[in-house]
């Protein structure tokens, strides 16, 4: 194979692994605050898929664009599932919290496979097909606008947990549960944006999937499992990690499409994690805790 | 091996087991195949529940990928009978022995890097992901077509090659039931279930008591696995065909260790009642649906889910430990203990 087959394949696997990283960085911000496994994460993404796909069906209304309102919506639905239903939850031990967010995720899996049913549905964007090319190599538009808008979400984060005065909070609720409490911090609250700040990373990441993937309900479980690996291999807690992470994630699978069968793709991923957590559990760009 | 099996259980008890029991054993005399087959996966979530609570409910370790487990188990015996005609009971051997091997690796590659809590769950699930997808490209094995066992219609029951009907394997997964209970009684008040509890209520202290920790873990991983794989083995001659979308899929080890959380965590009957409780509640729910013409596709895994929810906001320690209580069981056996408190 030529040398610029790979290339392409390489930087289309960046691309994709941005977006990835983005939803990601949804689990990562969760699980590192809330200390919950948000096991309906993949779903959650779904979810957002879909309002995307009818968007642009019934109303035209271009995923990109959509992406705003579309995070809020998961931001809403965030706030309101940590409020109501995981609070509660949060001294629970694991597998009490796996199996609430399990049945969560049941129940929206199948609510979709009711309102959608199970054929896959795409968006066609005027711009799917248009490239760039630049010194030889291809580029793929609807990749580039993607992958720009999740490095650009992704700084727009760091910057609110960094300098604003409620990101500051949350991160001290992650960093001493109880000295947060002491201090006069509303927790529960601060929990609750965490989770509904997560959720509208999802929701962003998955209206930009849309244009590069088929949606169907049964792709949740699939994503929440990618989401693991990827903030795992990345470094839990790490927001730089969960996006190097999913590019890493992006290029083996990639690279596996196109060297092996894409069938086996995912594989890879598999063995990457498994790799990761041997040699360095924390993760790459994760603090060992230990 | 006695003193472990049967001191302890108050008179009662030993009654109540026994009209169980003997309503089970007689119960093919006077109920339909429909409900024989119901009883059958009743038996099958019971025990693979069973072998789970081993790992999580005895030694706190919480594996979400049993599945993976099953289908060693199943393609081991039914590859080397459909390739070899090597009949399942020592198909049962080499299930055993392969479940096995993968459950050392899996726990040495945890255990040994202090791969732990979430993290632990999360490598059992890319363990049975990767299986998943590896199977889906094994061509000898059927890859992504399927394997299937051959079929016809029986007059009379092989047990030594498990071809036979229904009522057969009803048997068969009510014993491997009522073993798996005996079993789990003797590992729960065996040295080693105390060291697991040790371990499970407190790592550190149990290390610093002199516990070998790391050895206790694999044990129970490795026991885990091993009993599983069975459930494996009659999974595959039960049903003849196998698909690793299917088989190694996580709703599978979903479904496995739902069981044990409805019917109590660390219990020795609360596997058993989940099962009973989940599987009658699915398919009457199956039933239900359709007298109210709710027929389409995810209409009763919704329900399955907010029942799900209900149970564990309302019952967080499961059916069981609130029942043997009020049966005067949980006095010397500590079954009516919650024993999931985090600290």
């Amino acid at each position: 194979m030529p040398l610029e087959t790979y290339i392409n394949v390489i930087i289309g696997g960046v691309l994709t692994g941005l977006v990835y990283g983005l939803m990601a960085l949804g689990l990562s911000i969760i699980f590192g605050v809330v200390r919950i496994v948000n096991f309906a994460h993949g779903e959650m993404m779904t979810i957002a898929m879909y309002v995307a796909v009818v968007a642009f069906s019934q109303f035209h209304l271009d995923p990109l664009l959509m992406m705003v309102p579309i995070a809020a919506a998961l931001f809403a639905l965030g706030y309101v599932m940590q409020a109501g239903l995981i609070n509660p939850f949060i001294n629970r031990p694991e597998h009490s919290q796996f199996i609430l967010l399990v049945a969560v995720a049941l129940i929206m899996v199948n609510l979709l496979l009711i309102i959608f049913g199970p054929d896959a549905q795409s968006v066609q964007t005027s711009y799917s097909l248009d490239s760039y090319e630049i010194a030889g190599v291809i580029i793929d538009a609807t990749k580039a606008y993607t992958g720009a808008a999740a490095v650009v979400l992704s700084a727009a984060l760091f910057a609110f947990f960094q300098m604003s005065r409620t990101g500051q909070s949350i991160r001290a609720c992650a960093d001493n549960y109880t000295g947060a409490l002491v201090v006069g911090l509303n927790v529960k609250h601060l929990y609750a944006l965490t989770f509904g700040i997560g959720a509208a990373c999802v929701g962003a990441a998955g209206s930009m999937l849309v244009l590069l993937i088929d949606v169907t309900p049964a792709l949740g479980p699939g994503y929440t499992l990618l989401a693991f690996i990827i903030v795992i291999t990345g470094g839990l807690g790490s927001m730089p990690g969960a996006l190097l992470g999913g590019v890493l994630i992006g290029v083996t699978e990639a690279m596996a499409g196109l060297l092996f069968t894409p069938s086996a793709k995912s594989m890879f991923s598999f063995a990457l994690l498994v790799i990761v957590l041997l040699f360095r559990p924390q993760g790459i760009l994760g603090k060992a805790t230990r | 091996m006695k003193k472990l099996l049967i001191d302890g259980v108050p008179g009662h008890g030993w009654l109540m087991l026994a009209v169980t029991t003997a309503l089970l054993l007689a119960a093919p005399l006077f109920v339909n195949d429909y409900l024989i087959t119901v009883l059958i996966l009743i038996f099958y979530f019971a025990y693979a529940g069973q072998a789970w609570n081993i790992m999580m409910g005895f030694a706190g370790q919480l594996s979400l990928g049993h599945a993976l487990y099953v289908g060693l188990g199943a393609y081991a015996a039914a590859g080397l009978y459909v390739h070899f005609g090597v009949g399942p009971w020592i198909g049962m051997g080499a299930a055993i022995i392969i479940s096995g091997v993968v459950a050392v690796i899996l726990g040495y590659l945890a255990f040994r890097f202090g791969v732990g809590g979430v993290y632990f769950a999360i490598l059992t699930i890319a363990f049975a992901e990767f299986a998943r997808i590896g199977f889906d490209h094994i061509k000898f094995l059927g890859a992504s077509s399927g394997l299937f066992l051959p079929v016809k219609q029986y007059v009379s029951n092989d047990l030594w090659s498990l071809r036979g009907k229904p009522v057969m394997f009803y048997y068969l997964m009510l014993v491997l039931m009522l073993v798996a209970l005996g079993i789990c009684r003797m590992l729960l008040r065996s040295r080693l279930g105390y060291y697991w509890r040790a371990i499970r209520e407190d790592e550190q202290a149990a290390q610093s008591l002199g516990i070998d920790v790391f050895r206790c873990k694999m044990y129970a991983v490795v026991i885990s696995a091993a009993m599983t794989s069975v459930a494996g083995v009659f999974f595959a001659f039960y049903y003849n065909n196998l698909f690793p979308e299917q088989v190694f899929h996580i709703s599978r080890s979903i479904e496995i260790i739902l069981g044990p959380i409805i019917g109590g965590i660390g219990t020795l009957v609360g596997p058993i009642v989940g099962a009973f409780v989940l599987t009658i509640f699915s398919e009457g729910m199956t039933e239900l649906l359709e007298v109210f013409k709710l027929t389409s596709p995810g209409a009763k895994q919704v329900f399955y889910g907010i029942a799900l929810l209900v149970v564990i906001l309302l019952m967080p320690h499961g059916i069981w430990p609130p029942i043997a209580r009020a049966l005067g069981l949980a006095e010397k056996s500590g079954e009516g203990k919650p024993t999931d408190e985090k600290p």
